[in-house]
């Protein structure tokens, strides 16, 4: 199928890969430029190259902290969210049961919540139990919101899995449970990969249940830190672009290294598989 | 033999009630008890600043206090604008760079690598570098509408009400058109190549074929992107915050960001909760209103 011609398209391609890649090659560029440059008339090209600005995160900011959070968080979310939407996700793909349009409509609906709306509640019994600025109190609420994603996606993935070999190993004896564990798990190692990739992202994008249940820097994830690092009269552009920079990076290794599977993932979820 | 069948089936829906149950309970407490404990906290008079005066039942007070609440009307107007704005547009460019993707012969990996590096980035990232391109003093877009003197000496996109929404779309835009594309790619590949061949080899121009070939198949991709698109819209949050606050004044401030507002800065819970509940209606009125008008969507079908 041609549309255009292959010059035409080649044009229309180069222009939209520089829109999509010139703020991320800005905000890079930008982040070695020394503060004092920063203001003046912008170069397209950096003149000099100075890591200030990552010496100053790391050495005045401690950077480390935030990256510390976010990770914790998100291992944390992952390892319970996966193993629970794996199983949920075979039993909607491949067992008969009652209610199992609702669940599936209840998956959907809680995909859909704006977040703002539960936000309240939480806050008043996490406060309650004291685990605000806890870790906890973000696992909490980020399995929650990304459990429907993983079973969703995990649901589409057990579909397209023949279940010839679970049926030959049934006929031999094996319970469901025992083929579930020998037959299946290993099959849907790619399936639970993906949905691990997206719930990493997830969390580390994360920003609203995280402002509102950490209350200092000590439980800030990447992004509160990164927000909250304006200065009270100035923001201190050439941190904050570094730090930006350096929350950029995972998610661009991950990106990099999964994108077939990414691409996969997100229409699974959303297109007839 | 029938007997057995059936205890396997009994097996089976036991066995799916166990494989099931930790991921309802999940769901069930993470969001279901929260969203009916907002809906009933907004119920009440909650004021953390004010401890002493308790958590009075007061009806539906908070609701008809928003409705006279200008601050409120604006938010919501906000919203609403922004979503019937920016998601046209995001459809758009996605279809037009799912296109591309798809007819591309040279580069696919680097136009889908460069497609989803936008859409992977934390939404507070993108804010941030957007805030800084706009950047009065030497943001590298403001810079050259000075030199052609399109823009004043004094202007500043983040002080005029109406512009300052200029960077929160631009930001919103770049970072989810790629999801877009991404979704109506999925769907591009679905057609068959040999019906545009067909309609080639019939004389059919490329505008024809697009109009009568690719975009009514298109369609189930196109409404499925669009809803997931709106949904998203309406609770406009992360880049709003980060990238004026709202302001000037209350001038970009959507819903969500009023809400967070009313609760964390406010400390008013009751009536942050009302607000919280009409973005939870809203999206839920939007969703019922497109399933209901367009039918089943094509997520629901799968299952």
């Amino acid at each position: 199928m041609k549309f255009f011609g292959p010059g035409a398209v080649a044009v229309a391609a180069g222009a939209l890969l520089a829109l999509l890649l010139f703020p991320i090659y800005w905000m890079i560029t930008s982040s070695v430029t020394p503060e004092s440059r920063l203001f003046q008339s912008p170069p397209l090209l950096p003149a000099t190259l100075s890591l200030e600005h990552y010496r100053a995160l790391f050495d005045e900011r401690d950077f480390l902290i935030p990256i510390r959070n976010s990770l914790i968080v998100a291992a944390a979310t992952t390892m319970v969210v996966l193993p629970v939407s794996a199983l949920c996700a075979y039993a909607l793909a491949r067992l008969r049961f009652r209610g199992r349009g609702v669940l599936l409509a209840l998956i959907l609906a809680v995909s859909m919540f704006p977040q703002i709306s539960i936000v309240p509640p939480l806050y008043l019994i996490l406060r309650e139990l004291r685990l605000l600025d806890t870790y906890p109190g973000l696992v909490l609420p980020y399995v929650t919101f990304s459990a429907p994603l993983a079973v969703w996606l995990l649901t589409a993935f057990f579909r397209q899995l023949s279940p010839e070999l679970e049926e030959a190993a049934m006929l031999d004896g094996a319970s469901r449970v025992r083929v579930l564990w020998d037959v299946v798990a290993p099959l849907a190692a790619p399936g639970v990969a993906t949905a691990a990739i997206l719930t990493f992202l997830y969390c580390w994008n994360e920003f609203l249940f995280a402002l509102s249940f950490t209350l200092g820097p000590d439980r800030y994830t990447v992004p509160v830190a990164v927000t909250l690092f304006r200065g009270r009269y100035q923001v201190p552009w050439g941190q904050v672009l570094a730090a930006t920079v350096v929350a950029t990076i995972p998610v661009a290794l991950v990106v990099l290294f999964c994108q077939r599977r990414i691409v996969a993932g997100l229409t699974a979820g959303a297109t007839k598989g | 033999m029938i007997r057995q069948a059936r205890a396997i089936e009994r097996e089976e829906r036991r066995l799916a009630r166990w494989l099931v149950a930790p991921a309802l309970v999940f769901i069930l407490l993470g969001s279901f008890v929260p969203i009916a404990a907002t809906g009933w906290e907004a119920l009440h008079g909650h004021d953390l600043r004010l401890p002493w005066l308790g958590r009075p039942f007061v009806g539906l007070a908070n609701f008809v206090e928003a409705t006279g609440d200008l601050r409120f009307r604006s938010a919501l107007l906000h919203t609403v604008t922004f979503a019937v704005i920016t998601v046209p547009l995001e459809l758009a460019l996605g279809l037009a760079l799912a296109l591309i993707m798809h007819t591309a012969v040279h580069g696919r990996a680097l136009i889908r690598l460069a497609a989803l590096l936008p859409w992977a980035v934390p939404t507070v990232v993108a804010a941030l570098v957007w805030r800084f391109m706009f950047d009065a003093q030497a943001g590298i877009i403001s810079a050259p509408l000075l030199t052609f003197g399109a823009v004043g000496e004094s202007f500043d996109w983040f002080v005029h009400p109406l512009a300052a929404w200029v960077p929160i779309g631009a930001a919103d835009i770049w970072k989810t058109t790629p999801f877009v594309a991404i979704l109506l790619l999925a769907g591009l590949q679905t057609i068959d190549p040999a019906l545009h061949e067909a309609a080639r080899m019939d004389g059919a121009r490329a505008v024809r074929r697009f109009a009568t070939i690719t975009l009514p198949l298109l369609r189930p991709a196109l409404i499925v992107a669009a809803a997931f698109r709106m949904l998203d819209a309406l609770r406009l949050f992360d880049v709003a915050y980060v990238l004026t606050g709202g302001g000037p004044g209350t001038a970009t401030e959507p819903l969500s960001l009023y809400a967070f507002i009313a609760l964390m800065q406010h400390l008013r819970f009751g009536y942050g909760s009302a607000l919280s509940v009409t973005v939870f209606l809203l999206t839920f009125g939007f969703a019922l209103i497109w399933v209901r008008a367009l039918g089943r969507p094509a997520v629901g079908d799968r299952m």
